[in-house]
């Protein structure tokens, strides 16, 4: 990845920075220039905003032919989060076996590692998803 | 008045156990384990580094309090395994919880330490009115060469202090250091483990150093072991907590609330300050705390330290306690371990 295309998406890696199109209330991740429902109307009224970082599983998979710098986490698995914002998303479930996830499980978001570029190169940071345990 | 706004620990999920090390290397890992007074060591995730568990501790503490994270001033990461050698861990905490950019941040390295030198460090920009609130951060995902002893304990976790005046949960009362140069563990430039002094660790490194900073600080305070109800002492393993604690005059009782290194491991700039956190945790009103870290090299930081009224109202259930972290653990055989820490050789695409 480029090293200006990642620096340009800390906010949303990070932090889960969307956007909201205050036309019709609508919330968009990643965030988008125009929305999709009011077009023209959107222009210039997409305002930054932070989705909670708290969420469902509507589905999932198993990965265990894995992308290039996954291979040390095999089995891991992938899914798409519905935020309790609006938007789906997808990210990793880590933390846990396939077993114990399900559709409909709670998710949160936690910090981690996303790749690297090779070992003389910059590390990626961001969102990935935890099932949410009962605190005791 | 300074001290304590808010706290938050970190403990990664997977566990080892010091029998399972042991029957790679051909040792009864078992008795090994409990001469070590260690039961498992936390292993980190194969996505998980000293930065990350930075930012779980850090997002832990702020989750406790509504402060506005643009009101933070200094970022402090203490470490000795920092995933970069250029590129601070602090930046990338900052911007994770949103207290960029009007701050100043830095890492800091003192072995095991160096997290409660970045709460000195908050403790004086606050003091001097620099700064509103200070993030002391201590985070380790430690190394430990594969069959050397240091591989039984050297384990992951992190912890994240909140320094500030306003609403203080826990007062520190002063602080007192004690360094000196003593070669007792190190690690070069570019070397993958560290190295140690092996028996020389003990008596004229953390012996020498956490009880002299104990006594020194107690003397100043003008207190004695049974005004504390809490002391934590820097853990490489079980039992030389235990043993300076006796040697100081304090009971086991005083101990055993923050002392985490039987079930977690040594969590290196993480240990005291999680020790901290796990009797931060369950502390009253007016219950007194003497911690005292010690990092290699050699030194010790001494924290007097008082809970208030304040905590009372502190909302410690909007974030994991250490008991969460300590009972939601998963063991893994060494095969998963090496695993984790990315020691398979992989085919090359």
């Amino acid at each position: 990845m480029q090293i200006p295309r990642f620096w340009r998406q800390i906010p949303n890696r990070y932090n889960l920075i969307g956007v909201q199109c205050e036309n019709c209330k609508k919330v968009y991740f990643p965030p988008r220039i125009v929305c999709p429902d009011c077009h023209r109307l959107s222009i210039g009224k997409m305002k930054q905003y932070k989705l909670s970082d708290k969420g469902v599983v509507h589905s999932y998979t198993v990965i265990y032919e894995p992308a290039e710098g996954f291979e040390n986490q095999v089995p891991y698995i992938m899914a798409i989060i519905q935020l309790e914002d609006g938007p789906r998303i997808t990210a990793q479930i880590v933390d846990c076996n396939p077993e114990e996830v399900k559709i409909g499980s709670r998710v949160e978001m936690v910090f981690r590692r996303l790749g690297e570029d090779g070992k003389a190169g910059i590390i990626y940071y961001g969102y990935k998803f935890a099932l949410v345990k009962t605190q005791t | 008045m300074v001290g304590i706004v808010s706290y938050g620990g970190y403990v990664p999920r997977y566990r080892i156990t010091p029998a399972e090390i042991g029957a790679v290397w051909g040792i009864d890992g078992k008795s090994y384990g409990e001469s070590l007074g260690v039961k498992a060591k936390s292993v980190p995730g194969a996505d998980e580094d000293t930065i990350t568990i930075a930012v779980a501790a850090a997002r832990n503490a702020l989750k406790r309090v509504s402060i506005n994270p643009k009101d933070i001033g200094a970022i402090y990461c203490g470490s000795e395994s920092h995933p970069y050698a250029v590129k601070p861990t602090a930046t990338v905490v900052a911007e994770a919880i949103g207290a960029t950019p009007d701050l100043t941040a830095a890492d800091y390295e003192f072995a095991c330490k160096a997290g409660t030198a970045g709460i000195q460090t908050c403790m004086g920009l606050v003091k001097s009115g620099m700064i509103k609130y200070g993030l002391a951060i201590g985070s380790d995902t430690s190394q430990g060469a594969p069959g050397d002893p240091l591989e039984y304990t050297a384990s992951a976790g992190g912890a994240a202090l909140l320094i500030g005046n306003e609403k203080v949960v826990a007062e520190i009362n002063r602080t007192y250091s004690f360094t000196t140069d003593t070669p007792d563990f190190w690690r070069r430039e570019g070397q993958m483990y560290p190295s140690h002094g092996g028996r020389f660790t003990g008596e004229p490194a953390y012996f020498r150093h956490v009880l002299t900073c104990a006594k020194k600080l107690m003397e100043m305070q003008g207190t004695k072991p049974e005004d504390y109800q809490y002391a934590i002492f820097h853990q490489p393993n079980g039992r030389f907590p235990r043993r300076a604690g006796k040697m100081l005059g304090f009971k086991d009782e005083q101990i055993n609330q923050g002392l985490l290194t039987p079930y977690i491991g040594n969590t290196y700039s993480g240990a005291v300050m999680l020790g901290l956190c796990s009797v931060l945790d369950v502390a009253k009103p007016g219950d007194r705390i003497l911690a005292v870290a010690f990092g290699s090299g050699a030194g010790s930081d001494g924290f007097d330290i008082t809970v208030t009224d304040e905590i009372q109202n502190f909302k410690r259930e909007n974030a994991p306690l250490i008991r969460h972290y300590i009972e939601n653990a998963v063991e893994v055989n060494y095969a998963i371990y090496t695993k984790l820490k990315h020691q398979i050789i992989l085919r090359e695409e």
